[in-house]
């Protein structure tokens, strides 16, 4: 029987693949990415002394609501084509279901995070890329598609599933949200290292604690 | 085991009762007696407040809902995982009800807070740590009942309502964390409602007999709560019992 | 989540299938109430009866996709649910759905289940069975282009990818032409040549009797008849499935 890394790699490779010749969700979460960027500079109305309370906000609020059309498609997917039965038929873990998942979702996060960020920042004039915002990002980004995944999988089996999935995850993801923004906030104004210290061991916490229970929790969601 | 497979004769035994037990009327009695006990501790024994008069009031029922709204989320998340570790249908329905429950007292410490901001300082809604937290607890709760309502069958509905209740209160210390560090870096001018920490034995006394009187209202409640959902169950079964008889 | 380790090989025993009491309800309505079957190994089995009867939870209940409200199962010797991940390896599904990916080719669909189920050299696998059900000049199209015959072809392929001792089949000769249809007998037995452990469910009942050693007639969740094929045929059938007023 395959090792579990061997699972995830098989599910992940299958994702991945599939997403490659549809171009469904990825195309669709950067054009809304951008979107809401351009949107925002017309919904606020960022004189230089303003652009730093609002800009981080805004970037947040592009990555998550982008990060949510994902994260809906990668179970409705599976639920539509009863492909999930053929996966819980196999003998694989299904842990290993909700691993493959979460770094696929990750991984397409991280590229239209990739392409939004650099695009945000010539947009509002503000703020660099550095090291410390990339590891911000990345930890607010695992927390939310940490529950997010969880909650897709949750959301595609109800009714009114496109709007199960938001619903579920906002107010679950509100101190991944609070953190990412702060922390995102001081590195971009150019804060010392040491002040945003404290929100990122927020980020960190967060996504260890909910990282293992989502993952415990995730065999009872998928059992019939 | 179901009472439809025991024989007629022991049934009777075995279900709950038409009519309450003599536990609950006592139950029943005491809480319709505390009520007033409390309305009086709060609106006349206890003294008016020097700062924010009468207003001030609210807190001896702010606070204990406040409390038991805390109670009634553990036990969701205490009977949810007890749900997914045994499956005894019990377990789901005790979450189900506290969870509602639950999301009625939320809403009273929300309406109650928004009560007390708007004479004090002319707004009904203050952004504060403790409002703000207790505003996304409502909507991890308003969502708990959502999901369930929406699950395509019964089963499942619970599963996926065991999930989120543990994994929602999981969240409510992170969220209080958050919230209340991201108020600290932003601060407000308008002071919130749990300000005071030395309270005079008078207004110590009320709080606490406000308390008593919304505890035993919550076990009231959730016992009729549960007889009737138990019932509820059984009637199920019966008529599935007849279905498959036909 | 330790990966479970279990043997090479299901447990020796005279049964491949063992089956007391299951009980299952969707909802107010009992899919299979207290039924009792025994399957030992290298028999095929045709499951019947009407829609409703119990056919596909049965099946799904096997394929561990189910867990029964009551009622104990036992596939070679491991007893679901505690050893449910050891059973899967074991068992090849066909269900209604085909579980193939519309975007993977057929090469690649097999060589994706291959690799879940542990088969050593996946391409290789599918390069031999994709001949097999007669794809082999259609591996490396997607199987979005495939028609409804080719996809069941493909399911049936898939179903074997780890070369499974025993066979669960749920209607598996739909949407197959008659080619098509031949193939599910050489899918009956195993790359050495041995019977395959096959239960069957369909509604050809002709079929049902050329193909299987025994016809299990479901009605209402339970075991109406259970005869050998050989002492009966698909006009008796049909009249033991059209009888749902059998008082037990």
């Amino acid at each position: 029987m395959t090792t579990f890394p061997g699972q995830v790699g098989a599910l992940l490779w299958k994702d991945l693949l599939v997403e490659l010749r549809t171009r469904e969700i990825l195309g669709g979460m950067v054009v809304f990415a951008l979107l809401v960027l351009v949107i925002f500079n017309f919904a606020f109305d960022l004189r230089v002394d303003n652009v730093g309370g609002v800009a981080p906000g805004v970037l947040w609020v592009a990555f998550t609501f982008a990060g949510i059309l994902g994260l809906g498609r990668s179970f409705i997917q599976e639920k539509d084509r009863g492909a999930l039965d053929g996966l819980l038929a196999a003998p694989i873990d299904r842990g290993a279901i909700y691993l493959a998942k979460l770094l696929g979702n990750l991984l397409f996060m991280t590229v239209v995070e990739a392409i939004a960020l650099p695009v945000f920042i010539s947009f509002f004039n503000f703020g660099r890329i550095t090291l410390e915002l990339a590891l911000i990002v990345f930890l607010g980004t695992v927390g939310f598609a940490a529950v997010g995944t969880l909650f897709s999988a949750m959301a595609a089996n109800t009714r009114a599933r496109e709007v199960m999935l938001p619903i579920m995850i906002f107010p679950i993801s509100v101190p991944v949200v609070i953190a990412s923004v702060e922390a995102t906030a001081l590195a971009l104004g150019g804060s010392p290292f040491a002040q945003s210290l404290g929100w990122i061991e927020l980020l960190v916490a967060f996504d260890l604690i909910f990282g293992i229970l989502c993952f415990v929790v995730f065999d009872f969601v998928v059992e019939e | 085991m179901s009472v439809t497979s025991l024989p007629l004769a022991d049934r009777q035994k075995e279900t709950p009762s038409r009519t309450m037990a003599w536990y609950d009327w006592a139950l029943a009695v005491a809480t319709f007696v505390s009520f007033p006990a409390a309305l009086y501790g709060a609106f006349v024994y206890a003294p008016t407040e020097a700062v924010q008069g009468d207003v001030q009031r609210i807190f001896y029922f702010h606070v204990p809902i406040a409390w038991l709204m805390y109670l009634s989320f553990f036990v969701v998340f205490v009977a949810s995982i007890l749900y997914l570790w045994k499956r005894g249908d019990q377990w789901d329905r005790l979450a189900r009800c506290s969870a509602e429950i639950g999301v009625v007292f939320t809403t009273l410490v929300l309406i109650t807070g928004m009560l007390w901001g708007r004479p004090i300082w002319g707004i009904w809604w203050t952004w504060d740590a403790r409002l703000t937290s207790t505003l996304i607890l409502w909507a991890i709760y308003v969502v708990y009942l959502m999901l369930r309502a929406y699950s395509d069958d019964r089963a499942r509905g619970a599963r996926y309502g065991a999930v989120l209740g543990i994994i929602g209160f999981a969240d409510v210390p992170i969220v209080q964390m958050s919230v209340t560090w991201w108020r600290t870096i932003h601060p407000q001018p308008v002071i919130s409602l749990e300000g005071n920490e030395n309270l005079p034995p008078q207004m110590l006394f009320a709080m606490l007999v406000s308390l008593v009187a919304f505890t035993l209202f919550y076990v009231f409640v959730m016992r009729q709560r549960l007889r009737i959902e138990s019932l509820k169950g059984e009637i199920e079964e019966i008529e599935q019992l007849q279905e498959s008889e036909r | 989540m330790a990966v479970a380790t279990q043997s090479a090989a299901p447990a020796t025993t005279r049964w491949a299938i063992q089956v007391e009491g299951l009980t299952h309800r969707y909802g107010a309505s009992r899919a299979l109430d207290g039924l009792d079957l025994a399957v030992p190994w290298d028999e095929r089995v045709a499951i019947l009866g009407p829609n409703g009867a119990g056919k596909t939870t049965l099946l799904r209940v096997l394929a561990t996709l189910v867990r029964p409200v009551a009622g104990r199962v036992i596939l070679g010797g491991l007893a679901l649910p505690g050893q449910a991940a050891a059973v899967r390896r074991h068992i090849g599904l066909v269900a209604h759905q085909t579980f193939l990916y519309d975007e993977l080719t057929a090469r690649e669909n097999l060589i994706f289940y291959g690799r879940l189920y542990g088969v050593e050299d996946p391409g290789r696998r599918a390069d031999r069975l994709l001949p097999r059900v007669g794809l082999a000049e259609r591996a490396n199209d997607r199987v979005r282009t495939f028609s409804r015959g080719l996809q069941q072809r493909l399911a049936l392929a898939r179903a074997i990818v780890h070369d499974p001792p025993i066979l669960l089949l749920d209607e598996p000769e739909t949407g197959l032409d008659v080619a098509g249809a031949d193939l599910l007998d050489g899918l009956m037995t195993d790359d050495q040549g041995q019977r395959r452990t096959v239960l069957l469910t369909t509604h050809r009942l002709d079929r049902a009797v050329e193909l299987a050693d025994r016809a299990v007639v479901l009605l209402r969740g339970r075991v109406a008849l259970d005869l050998p094929a050989a002492d009966t045929n698909a006009v008796a059938l049909a009249a033991a499935i059209r009888d749902e007023r059998r008082p037990w």
